[in-house]
């Protein structure tokens, strides 16, 4: 048992290992990029655009219940003028980077996996090595840097989108003075407390769920059932790492 | 091209001494000499599962040896450097088994793929070299498919094309053969003979396909349990009197490598748990 769980521990380590030696590479291939900006621009467009509509539905609906549960409890207190601030704070400090990377790691993310995977499984990545062009630089680096920007745009997006949500089943569903809403979210949000802490968020989950994918993916065993191990594997760090990371941002940010 | 610093015709271009390989506890090779001669067709030939396709990795330096040296044109392929291995890459052409293409990449832009990479040719002069190539292998017609819309013996083809994109000095071959139907056999037998004189490549063959293999090789080397076990021309192979090559040459059932898998004898797994 303890033979189990002390080989068990080396490998997770090791793994943990060869997914920071990637981080170097990843870097390099940064010059690559400001070579040929067309690479990042083409990535940018997978998992960016393709993950648009998941996005903004999910934060026009996020926004809409935040409102109706939020105006159950404020209106009870006779607070219901500060449903605005209230659905504007949730969704910029938390529920917008959060809910961004949970959605973009289930759909580009596990995207990046299968993809990164199946050219390693049909010797694509072999043959670009053979070819004389480093994979790491050429096909990894710009999915990471991609997946880094991608993600505070997609959660300024989702946090838009929500607002809007709240503001429609607010102002429009319930009754509550437009005036109100505007004003108490103008006056409540503060610009470096609020939106920066919540692009910082973002910024650490784009990282840590683009790094996660790609490592998942070039570290698969190259058959069909080692891909779909990997994707599954991609969603579930990445979620997990997410919801840890967040405790730990809050705690920092907001503790 | 970069001047190599062994270009006198008569020393090898590829060169393999010694080498040693494993993977976990077993030994892949054990102590493999090879030489592969200047523009010739060099076969290697063994059954599966004896790192063929390893040791193509290893003359490309994908995989890195335990013990040995492979030189590729004077240089020691292990002992390089990162840029040095990647120039060096540059003039070798690889044809993988799977064809590996880039499935996201057109025909034309698969051809086109190592000349932009590696070129600054204009996309004009891109576009006249790509379209020769395929003319080469006869694809022209196809330049505009996408790679999921070609027939295995295609994609090889497309595969060939992108290969010799770059003009290289060397060709691998991995399996070129496998999976093919008799037709696309013939097609590639042909293009690999008329490529190689064409452009006085070098070229070095993997496969079990021995009817192709003896037709267009000028040299063959059998290897098995990590070991060469007979090396010559096709037609000194066909007359060996080796137990082994002419087990393998004839396709004979039994011989060196037994048909059955090492058991216990017949009679006694059947008894055994016979109920009296």
């Amino acid at each position: 048992m303890l033979n189990l769980l002390g080989g068990w521990g080396l490998q997770a380590l090791t793994r943990l290992g060869r997914a920071h030696l990637l981080l170097l590479p990843l870097f390099r291939g940064l010059t690559e990029i400001l070579r040929r900006p067309s690479l990042l621009v083409d990535q940018l467009y997978s998992v960016g655009v393709l993950t648009l509509l998941i996005i903004g539905v999910a934060g026009l609906f996020v926004g809409m219940v935040l409102a109706l549960q939020g105006y159950n409890v404020l209106s009870r207190f006779g607070g219901d003028t500060a449903l605005g601030f209230m659905v504007a704070a949730s969704l910029v400090r938390e529920l917008g980077p959060v809910l961004t990377a949970l959605l973009f790691a289930g759909r580009a993310g596990s995207a990046l996996t299968a993809e990164i995977g199946l050219m390693k499984a049909t010797e694509q990545l072999s043959g670009l090595e053979m070819m004389a062009v480093n994979p790491e630089c050429r096909v990894l680096a710009p999915r990471f840097f991609a997946g880094l920007l991608a993600v505070p745009l997609l959660a300024a997006l989702f946090s838009c989108l929500g607002v809007l949500g709240g503001w429609m089943v607010g102002g429009g569903l319930l009754g509550v003075d437009q005036a109100a809403f505007w004003n108490g979210m103008q006056d409540g949000i503060d610009f470096n407390d609020d939106i920066i802490n919540g692009v910082i968020k973002s910024l650490v989950f784009g990282f840590v769920c683009t790094w996660i994918a790609i490592f998942q993916g070039y570290d698969c065993v190259p058959t069909s059932e080692g891909v779909s191990r990997a994707t599954t594997r991609t969603v579930v760090h990445s979620s997990l790492a997410v919801l840890g990371l967040d405790f730990v941002l809050t705690a920092l940010m907001f503790g | 091209m970069e001047q190599s610093p062994a270009d006198n015709r008569e020393e090898p271009l590829v060169r393999i001494r010694g080498l040693r390989f494993r993977r976990g506890e077993r030994w892949i090779f054990d102590g493999l000499d090879i030489d592969i001669p200047r523009g010739g067709i060099t076969a290697i030939m063994g059954p599966s599962g004896t790192g063929k396709t390893t040791l193509l990795k290893l003359i490309g330096g994908q995989l890195a040896p335990d013990d040995g040296t492979i030189e590729v044109d004077g240089r020691d392929v292990h002992a390089l450097s990162t840029t040095g291995l990647y120039r060096l890459r540059m003039r070798m052409g690889m044809l993988f088994q799977s064809g590996a293409l880039l499935t996201d990449l057109s025909v034309f832009d698969n051809v086109a793929f190592p000349l932009r990479e590696h070129t600054r040719l204009t996309e004009s002069m891109i576009r006249k070299l790509v379209l020769l190539k395929l003319e080469a292998v006869g694809l022209r017609g196809a330049r505009d498919l996408m790679p999921a819309e070609l027939s295995g013996g295609m994609a090889r083809r497309v595969a060939l094309a992108r290969a010799i994109a770059l003009d290289p000095t060397m060709i691998m071959y991995d399996e070129p053969f496998a999976g093919q139907d008799p037709i696309s056999k013939g097609v590639l037998v042909q293009l690999i003979r008329q490529l190689n004189d064409a452009a006085d490549l070098t070229s070095v063959l993997v496969s079990h396909d021995v009817a192709e293999i003896l037709q267009i090789a000028d040299r063959v080397y059998v290897i098995s349990g990590g070991r060469v076990i007979e090396s010559g021309s096709p037609t000194e192979l066909a007359e060996s009197g080796g137990e082994w090559t002419r087990q393998f040459i004839h396709g004979l059932p039994d011989g060196p490598v037994p048909f059955h898998y090492p058991a216990p004898l017949l009679a006694d797994d059947l008894l055994q748990g016979a109920v009296c």
